[in-house]
């Protein structure tokens, strides 16, 4: 184990082409992942979480899509930069990704069998026979019931929960270093969620691989993460230890997404909103982007476009990227 | 979610859907068996008919010409559907006619398909200028009548089986290519083609596993419709003396021969057209079924 990350995301910037005109639905977003760690990026819809993801698995909608800065840096290897054939043995051997909605992302023509298998046969070389008994290993080790009477089944035949397992499995089978999980449980059933995220933090245990979990829901994520990214149209506003994050939030935005979680143990009243409607990427706000919508809002925030900075009496990790930062977590600014 | 709404709601309301997915699903069937059964009995005739009843394509017998259905030739056999201005047996030269025409209808389906699917694949997959111009060279194609092309080119490489269906196949692979394209260019973008990819798949795996299995279906029953408008362009190119050579008796070669005696020997046209009409239709028919069973969206087409 040595201190580099295993996954090193500097400045990245995706620029989007579409009809009504160019749009960077990622800006300059850095991060980090260490080795065996969990973080969670989270944000609101088109906050440019799963753009960012796309990006890294090199699965951006082509030609629309396009990483115009930035490096992304796995291991040592930049992946943008590095022959794209390399690039792609990487993914699927080290680098495995979920996907968020289970429901379409097996191929239907195949059994999942034969789908889990066919990573241990084109990775692996493995026999027809041993890739069919790792299969039904890995299906045994992700909760899947009768996984060997199962194996044989089509994916229609299973619930969207034991769709999301099948991928999870097909995505850990060669015990990749690095798991992307892309709102793993938003097409899921409440009840399902919760195992599901159960099972990815066990097997993240279990495999001692990182695990990057993008999700628009800050509940699911509190007690399985280390750490968080918050973005918000296209740039990170927040990033630090998640309970530092969540205890001492020191962006309005952040503060906003707190005070819109429901609280059983709260007394009741009114859950707080986020005001307002997330940006339109075509046509973004000038300076802090948020700031129309944030109750704190100044003058300077409409001209001066704040950048990600340590906080003053915090931690050096936890960052924000507000004017007031200070005065956000001390509770000082009211809101105007 | 679906599952648990339909087992509450639907007690007293079972059978009335349960009938109606039922009859959907089963959506032409009598259709089918009955274009099955027809298109059946000409394959068996087309296999084993002139295996059956000889036919030399040089022989005649000028005493038993233009004798009509029915009747006895001097050597006493009997001829079913008559003979013709040669006395030829006209029974043997349909059956004969029945397998050169499948045959050249199945083997242009195979060259039309093989390319069509291809280009179609690689225009949607790569998309860019690649698919522009492959289309735009589609839709070129497209504004010319397909039997003015074919009468072109036949009249260019002359009349041999082999060269009916490669006209056929030059002027039919567009609507293959565009059904593939279209087909193509909804899977590509679905989840579990980005899934595989992220896997470590490469673009031909892709292709292979995600994008040619979901392109069966609507090339098949496409393939079924056209077999009928291949055997009927192969008639008329034979019929207007551009398809097969005298020596193989498609069904157009033969209706083309009877055309000088049709005021004497109506049967030596007629009879080749009944049977090229009826194979046609039951094309139409189960190609018609076949889309509505498995693809209704591609009626406009």
């Amino acid at each position: 184990m040595t201190d580099t990350p295993l996954l090193s995301v500097r400045d990245l910037a995706v620029r989007f082409r579409t009809g009504a005109g160019q749009v960077r639905a990622v800006d300059g977003v850095s991060f980090d992942v260490r080795r065996g760690e969990t973080l969670a990026v989270l944000g609101e819809s088109g906050s440019g979480k799963s753009v960012t993801a796309q990006a890294i698995m090199g699965i951006l909608p082509r030609p629309a899509g396009e990483v115009v800065a930035g490096s992304i840096v796995y291991d040592g290897r930049d992946l943008l930069a590095e022959d794209p054939n390399r690039v792609r043995k990487l993914r699927g051997d080290e680098i495995a990704m979920v996907f968020q909605d289970p429901l379409s992302s097996l191929n239907p023509v195949f059994r999942v069998g034969w789908q889990i298998g066919e990573m241990f046969r084109r990775h692996r070389g493995a026999s027809r026979r041993d890739a069919r008994a790792a299969a039904v290993e890995l299906m045994e080790r992700v909760g899947i019931p009768a996984a060997r009477r199962r194996v044989d089944d089509f994916p229609h035949q299973f619930s969207g929960g034991m769709r999301q397992r099948i991928m999870i499995a097909m995505a850990l089978a060669l015990k990749p270093r690095l798991l992307i999980a892309d709102e793993p449980t938003t097409a899921l059933d409440v009840t399902v969620q919760a195992q599901i995220m159960r099972l990815l933090a066990d097997l993240r245990r279990e495999e001692g691989m990182a695990l990057v979990l993008i999700t628009h829901d800050l509940g699911v994520v509190a007690d399985v993460a280390d750490r968080a990214l918050l973005m918000y149209a296209g740039r990170a506003v927040e990033t630090g230890d998640i309970r530092e994050v969540y205890d001492h939030a020191a962006h309005p935005y952040t503060r906003g997404l707190m005070a819109s979680i429901p609280d059983l143990d709260a007394p009741r009243e009114r859950l707080t909103p986020v005001r307002g409607a997330p940006p339109n990427l075509l046509d973004l706000p000038s300076g802090c982007s948020f700031h129309p919508r944030c109750p704190h809002a100044t003058d300077r925030c409409s001209v001066d476009d704040p950048v990600l900075r340590p906080i003053d009496g915090r931690p050096e990790e936890h960052r924000s990227a507000c004017h007031y930062a200070e005065e956000v977590l001390a509770g000082e600014r009211e809101p105007v | 979610m679906t599952d648990t709404l339909t087992d509450l709601g639907s007690p007293p309301a079972a059978p009335v859907p349960e009938q109606v997915v039922r009859a959907r699903r089963r959506a032409g069937s009598g259709r089918i068996r009955f274009a099955s059964a027809v298109i059946g009995i000409y394959v068996l005739a087309a296999v084993f008919g002139p295996w059956l009843v000889g036919y030399d394509s040089v022989a005649t017998s000028t005493g038993d010409r233009l004798l009509p259905p029915g009747s006895r030739t001097e050597d006493g056999s009997l001829a079913i559907f008559g003979t013709d201005q040669v006395g030829q047996d006209l029974f043997a030269q349909v059956l004969q006619g029945a397998r050169i025409s499948i045959a050249v209808g199945v083997a242009t389906l195979l060259l039309a398909g093989v390319i069509g699917v291809a280009i179609g694949v690689v225009a949607g997959w790569y998309g860019r200028w690649l698919d522009g111009a492959l289309m735009r060279l589609a839709d070129v194609q497209l504004t010319f009548p397909s039997i003015l092309l074919a009468i072109f080119i036949a009249a260019l490489l002359g009349p041999s089986v082999v060269n009916v269906v490669i006209v056929l196949a030059i002027s039919n692979w567009v609507t293959f290519a565009r059904v593939a394209r279209s087909q193509v260019l909804v899977t590509k973008n679905r989840d579990f083609v980005d899934a595989t990819r992220t896997l470590g798949a490469r673009s031909w795996h892709l292709v292979r596993r995600c994008v040619l299995p979901a392109c069966a279906a609507p090339v098949l029953v496409v393939a079924t419709v056209e077999i009928g408008h291949v055997i009927l362009a192969e008639a008329s190119l034979s019929f207007l003396g551009l398809g097969t050579p005298a020596s193989s008796p498609s069904w157009g070669v033969t209706i083309a021969n009877g055309r000088n005696y049709l005021g004497d020997a109506w049967w030596i046209s007629t009879i080749p057209g009944i049977c090229l009409a009826l194979l046609v239709v039951s094309f139409g028919l189960l190609g018609d079924a076949l889309r509505d069973r498995f693809d209704p969206k591609l009626k406009n087409l």
